[in-house]
């Protein structure tokens, strides 16, 4: 469970969400520009909120006092354009998480395997980021994202970058990754195509006023 | 576009250009074929095993290393700050780490002298603790650093801002923290920067002449480098001993272009 009560001033609006997100998916739509990103980026640790609060069961992450930061808050986070490590090949990058927890060799190996094979991106193990098409970096970026267990996932518009032909498939494999999992999932995302096939809670960031200046605020719709 | 506008200059301006070019490469080239053809490979041999010119190749290759290692370990934090830091100066700092670069070397030596010279700011401290820096091996090395530095930090910031932060941040949510992070991503990522940057600081250091005469006089075997082994062969009137020499920089020289290169073109 995340909970949160945050605020951040960004160029042309203030960004104001206060919102719980329980185990299972929450699709968090809304406008590009709608601090959609900025609110994912909060959780994650990677820029801290102006004011407010982000407790992530029971553990306060931020609360104007306190900042976990975004390498020990092990929330995971599905880059936009994915991140991948361009030096490592996709065995490594999915194993990255691992090594940064001092898993052993052995369990990281079968782990990174596993994984691999769940996402269909087994033979793909030697191969280097650069190598590859949208759609399996995107693999690799979920992949990477899940192998360590976070206790939280952000996707970031995960399906923005692929083309047209492949987005419906990728999605349908996303949906039932995610689908698997005990923990908060955040998938951030404009295209209401993606909010209609997810079929979970949506939390719209949409235009509010406050004391005359334009607040984005969160509203809750049942799936 | 480019090649309809080049057909369209006169043909006149074009063999002035190509005459104008010519020349400035003959002349680039000329005096290290001249210095290439002075003497025999025998000669070059026999000068170059003579224990003055051994001196000076064994104390240059020392205190080079002694430079470049002073360079990586001080400057690879710097260029990482100045590439990613968000500070109050970062533009000053960035300014003065250039500065040696324009500085004339004659200038640099003597500034060096009046703060590591016996009666200059750091000549009481050094002189309490019984440690001599000007004109000993250590203010070879000074010198090199001096110069040879910023061509190395230039080259890491460039290297390091080149560096997409989203893939340092994707290293963080995985749970490492920012010393891995810099060790296993960024460090990765921009050696072909850091090599060529060190290629060139290196081969500065290596070609420096008017600090080190200046800082750390020319005692041969303590303070006398290759430069200055060909300066003093030549004013003794030992051409076959400076030429050699000389030779063996200019292999150096051409190895380091061809290495930077490389090494640029892997970072592009």
């Amino acid at each position: 469970m995340i909970e949160l009560a945050i605020r951040r001033r960004l160029r042309s609006f203030t960004l104001d969400v206060a919102a719980r997100f329980p185990a299972g998916v929450t699709v968090v739509a809304g406008p590009s520009g709608a601090g959609k990103t900025t609110l994912l980026r909060a959780i994650a640790g990677l820029d801290p909120p102006d004011t407010g609060r982000i407790v992530l069961d029971g553990e306060v992450l931020d609360d104007g006092r306190r900042h976990v930061p975004a390498f020990r808050r092990e929330i995971a986070y599905v880059f936009q354009e994915y991140a991948l490590f361009p030096h490592l090949d996709v065995a490594a990058n999915v194993g990255y998480g691992l090594a940064a927890r001092g898993v052993a060799p052995a369990r990281r190996t079968a782990l990174i395997a596993d994984w691999l094979e769940r996402l269909g991106i087994a033979p793909l193990a030697a191969a280097r980021p650069g190598a590859l098409s949208g759609g399996e970096r995107q693999r690799v970026a979920l992949a990477r994202a899940l192998a360590w267990s976070p206790r939280a996932v952000l996707l970031d518009e995960p399906f923005s970058a692929l083309d047209d032909a492949t987005r419906g498939g990728v999605r349908d494999a996303v949906r039932a990754t995610l689908a698997g999992l005990d923990v908060p999932v955040l998938l951030v995302t404009h295209d209401e195509e993606d909010v209609a096939e997810f079929a979970a809670p949506v939390l719209r960031l949409a235009e509010g006023k406050e004391n005359g200046a334009v607040h984005r605020v969160s509203v809750r719709t049942a799936p | 576009m480019y090649a309809a506008r080049a057909t369209a200059i006169p043909s006149s301006i074009r063999a002035a250009v190509a005459i104008g070019a010519a020349l400035l490469v003959a002349f680039i080239v000329l005096p290290l074929a001249a210095l290439v053809a002075h003497l025999p490979p025998q000669r070059v041999a026999a000068a170059l095993a003579t224990p003055g010119a051994l001196a000076a190749l064994r104390l240059s290759g020392l205190t080079t290393a002694c430079s470049l290692a002073l360079t990586l370990v001080l400057g690879t934090p710097l260029a990482y700050v100045l590439a990613r830091g968000r500070f109050p100066g970062r533009a000053v700092v960035d300014a003065i780490v250039d500065l040696p670069i324009v500085v004339p070397p004659a200038v640099a030596g003597l500034a060096l002298l009046f703060v590591f010279g016996r009666a200059g700011w750091f000549g009481p401290l050094l002189g309490a603790v019984h440690v001599q820096i000007a004109f000993t091996t250590a203010a070879v090395v000074l010198a090199q650093l001096f110069v040879g530095a910023p061509f190395y930090v230039r080259a890491a910031r460039a290297g390091f801002a080149a560096v997409d932060r989203s893939v340092e941040e994707a290293s963080a949510t995985l749970g490492m923290g920012p010393l891995r992070t810099f060790a296993r991503i960024t460090v990765p990522l921009a050696v072909p920067a850091l090599a060529g940057g060190a290629v060139l600081a290196w081969a500065r250091g290596l070609g420096e002449f008017g600090a080190t005469i200046m800082v750390a006089g020319n005692l041969p075997g303590v303070t006398q480098t290759l430069p200055l082994a060909v300066y003093l062969g030549l004013e003794q009137g030992d051409v076959d001993l400076a030429s050699a020499l000389a030779l063996v920089l200019v292999i150096v020289a051409l190895i380091v272009v061809a290495l930077v290169r490389v090494l640029e073109r892997r970072a592009a």
